[in-house]
């Protein structure tokens, strides 16, 4: 697989803090990360490297094979990593959604009819063009993160680092977000690199990685990091309670190789097995 | 709810006001300031007053509105009013001690509150008509010749921009902040000025901290979207000029000669 | 005892301009002294009008709210007394801290009480201990903190008003789950110690199941649900209908419960899964 962003031995520290310490990973083009770990353990760090807005004190980053060194380096790499960030209030400048979206194309220097065009589809793309007329304040929490987003994909970048973008949501901001996120990874192909806690969150993807105090505690698809139950705890990790009853069924001598992380297909196993019980009971 | 109050209290409409290029309207609008000090004596005024009422008509928005735009300034109305009624010149018609009321006084009194009502009148339309998203992209282009006296235009305009986008959102952490601290049982009501300025420290150090910290997060957001200040920019909407706009500025060049006629046809009639 | 009784409470928004819209309508429940309530409802529901009627920061149109027994807006000159009696935790509430010192912020309230002395000092070491604030803390600005600090400091400086009922609004919001566990433990514990009266008001349907007593549930500014936890869990369809989803474990267990298998509904923990699971899978 193709590694869009490859992050080799990389330390970092404010003062004395040291944030990250001697980090390595590669992030696969076309892929959903999931970037998973307390407050504090450097995630958010992490996802200031991606896009060169913080620069690594030993060890290289590299992004679609530039190491930024240089100014213009450095600005190639933002066009093509895009940062939504945590708070939807503060990344909004313009006081109408649709100028909103078009202020980093702006930036970028495109031409307006072209601009125009952008806007318009990275508004319907995340389903927020019939409000483009609206001013960013009176809207949800939700609805804002969708216009941020929109002003992420208007630049037309080929990855987005989303830091905690739910964090401040209600549950249907939430969903409004992660289903975004999806339909821009599956239909434009999009990198994506989501860091949440919301162990719900870091199912829906490809690959997780999970990180604490500044180093890489485990990675690899979800039923992989999530079967690594103790170690998760150990750490104060949650895992899916789907994942948790399973698990704690298994201590208890139930036996069964699968470990569901959503509740559907926990409802399917646990199914099959009392169905089991049921046969035999015959 | 204080997040309601609409700022810079824009009308959403269809005039041909409304549909102005904002750069025509500012440049007009100044203008029609300037001739408003240039007006001279009563024939002009009532002339100038005619248009503006002529351009609040056109608005399509209901003059109550106006009404409401005129009250701030009615205290600075009459206080100028009173000022020129006793500082007129020539005979008294009315005195007491060193108090006089002259016919001069009182002539100069009604032009000079005439004229302040019709400043702000034509201000209104302005304002009334145009988005503070429009005057102020309209500002940026039109005041980009400074950009050779080293003002930094674009980022003067971006400033503005950003000023407009967090009123409300501050207004509302203001609100919010105020209702916490209330909850602790601050006391916000009562008491003498100087513990009521006292009783607002607990809201302005939150509400500064946290403005520090939108601050920042915006900064790194724009950053993030290759901001690099105005070199290299484009603008998504282009500000075009049409045959409307052709039409209001032939429109205030009748004007223009208009008041300068009567200035001169009635020059006898000007008021000092 | 009932410690709070609301009676038939509306309130309109914008009352007579074109944007006047009904926050809540007709609400009646009570609360007795010392339960643990908590209150879902989806963002627009009316929880946060209600949440801040009953520290009298918003005036019901209609209706009235008990406060052991009295009418709290019989007096409105006095109603800063019952914001001392009913202590409010707002959202995100380490946005009001201001005071130099951790510890001045968090007697800010109780002076504002009149609580002074030695009582003061207790009751701001009491609410510290309360939130989890270690001693050495106390000293430090508040905005030397980390963001869970600062979240713990604002809700001791609550906890040291000594109110009877303690609201508080999504305490656990943009926390991490580390974060969530500990202050949701805190609160808990708050809770058996003092035998005071808790309301909290969230969207994490897993703190609510865990910890409340009952259940108040809003949908559109009326009250939808009021009863135990298990049976507004158990009623996972109808909580759908309001927007809101029920805790993945309640899910599970209600599916299976619904096609046939012998487990209890409203099952809150994974923990009680377990319990009700194992028998039936060791049958054999």
């Amino acid at each position: 697989m193709e590694s869009f962003i490859s992050v080799k031995n990389v330390s970092f520290s404010y003062g004395k803090d040291t944030v990250l310490d001697n980090i390595s990973l590669e992030i696969e083009k076309g892929k959903f990360t999931a970037l998973l770990g307390h407050n504090g353990c450097g995630k958010s760090t992490m996802a200031k490297l991606f896009n060169a807005l913080l620069l690594p004190d030993k060890g290289t980053i590299s992004v679609d094979g530039i190491v930024p060194e240089t100014e213009d380096e450095v600005y190639e790499i933002r066009k093509k990593v895009g940062l939504v960030l945590q708070n939807p209030d503060n990344q909004l400048v313009a006081t109408i959604v649709e100028e909103d979206v078009a202020f980093g194309c702006e930036n970028l220097g495109v031409n307006p009819r072209e601009i125009r065009e952008r806007v318009d589809k990275a508004l319907k793309a995340v389903n927020m063009y019939e409000y483009r007329r609206h001013a960013p304040h009176k809207l949800s929490g939700g609805q804002k993160q969708r216009v941020a987003i929109a002003g992420i994909i208007a630049m037309q970048p080929e990855c987005i680092v989303l830091d905690e973008p739910t964090a401040m949501l209600d549950p249907q901001g939430r969903k409004e977000v992660t289903d975004t996120i999806r339909f821009l990874n599956r239909e434009y192909g999009i990198t994506i690199i989501l860091i949440t806690h919301y162990m719900d969150e870091a199912v829906l993807a490809d690959r997780v990685i999970v990180m604490d105090k500044g180093s890489i505690l485990t990675q690899g698809n979800p039923s992989e990091v999530f079967s690594q139950a103790e170690l998760l705890r150990e750490h104060s990790l949650d895992i899916p309670q789907s994942a948790q009853l399973i698990h704690m069924l298994k201590k208890n001598g139930i036996k069964t190789d699968t470990l569901p992380l959503k509740p559907d297909e926990c409802i399917r196993l646990l199914e099959e097995m009392l169905a089991g019980t049921d046969f035999r009971l015959c | 709810m204080i997040r309601d109050i609409t700022l810079g209290q824009f009308f959403p409409g269809t005039s041909v006001i409304h549909k102005a290029d904002p750069r025509v309207k500012i440049v007009l609008v100044t203008a029609y300031i300037i001739f408003l000090f240039v007006t001279g004596n009563f024939v002009s005024l009532v002339f100038m007053v005619a248009v503006v009422l002529l351009g609040v008509i056109m608005t399509g928005i209901p003059v109550k509105m106006y009404f409401r735009g005129l009250k701030p300034v009615v205290m600075i109305l009459i206080f100028t009013s009173v000022l020129n009624i006793f500082y007129g010149k020539g005979e008294a018609i009315w005195q007491w001690q060193f108090l006089k009321i002259t016919w001069n006084g009182i002539s100069n009194a009604a032009f000079v509150s005439i004229r302040i009502i019709a400043l702000i009148l034509i201000s209104c339309i302005l304002t009334y008509t145009t988005s503070p998203t429009d005057l102020t992209d309209a500002l940026e282009r039109l005041m980009k010749p400074l950009k050779v006296f080293h003002i930094k235009v674009h980022e003067i305009a971006m400033m503005m921009t950003i000023a407009l986008r967090f009123i409300p959102t501050l207004l509302e952490e203001t609100e919010k902040i105020t209702n916490a601290q209330k909850s602790r049982g601050a006391d916000m009501e009562s008491g003498n000025i100087v513990q009521r300025l006292k009783a607002m420290i607990p809201v302005l150090v939150p509400l500064f901290v946290s403005s520090f910290n939108r601050a920042y997060e915006l900064a790194v957001a724009m950053e993030c979207r290759c901001y690099r200040g105005g070199d290299g920019r484009t603008r998504m909407k282009v500000l075009k000029t049409g045959a409307r706009d052709a039409g209001l500025i032939i429109f205030s060049v009748f004007v223009l000669v208009g008041v300068i006629l009567c200035n001169v046809m009635f020059s006898e009639m000007i008021v000092k | 005892m009932n410690i709070i009784e609301a009676k038939h409470l509306t309130y309109k928004y914008g009352a007579g301009t074109p944007f006047e819209k009904t926050a809540v309508s007709d609400i009646s429940f009570s609360i007795e002294k010392g339960e643990f309530i908590g209150i879902i409802g989806h963002t627009g529901s009316g929880k946060s009008t209600l949440m801040q009627m009953l520290n009298g920061l918003i005036r019901p149109d209609s209706g009235e709210i008990l406060l052991d027994g009295e009418n709290i807006w019989k007096k409105p000159k006095e109603i800063r007394k019952v914001r001392f009696r009913v202590g409010m935790v707002f959202q995100y509430p380490e946005y009001q801290l201001f005071e130099d010192t951790v510890y001045s912020d968090i007697a800010y309230g109780a002076v504002n009480k009149g609580i002074s002395g030695q009582e003061l000092d207790k009751t701001v070491r009491n609410a510290a201990e309360f939130a989890g604030l270690p001693d050495n803390l106390l000293e430090k600005s508040p905005f030397e903190l980390s963001g869970g600090e600062k979240r713990r400091a604002a809700i001791a400086g609550i906890m040291a008003m000594q109110p009877e009922v303690l609201v508080l609004d999504e305490p656990t919001a943009g926390l991490d789950p580390m974060g969530r566990e500990f202050l949701l433990s805190k609160i808990r514990e708050y809770h058996r110690k003092n035998g005071n009266t808790v309301i909290l008001v969230s969207h994490s349907m897993e703190d609510i199941a865990k910890i409340s007593d009952r259940v108040i549930v809003m949908n559109k500014g009326r009250l939808e649900m009021y009863d135990t936890t298990e049976n507004v869990f158990s009623q996972g369809e109808r909580l759908k209908q309001t927007g809101l989803k029920i805790p993945e474990i309640t899910y599970i267990m209600n599916m299976l419960s619904d096609r046939g298998y012998g487990v209890k509904k409203g099952i809150l923990t994974v923990e009680e899964a377990v319990r009700e699971l194992l028998p039936l899978l060791k049958k054999f």
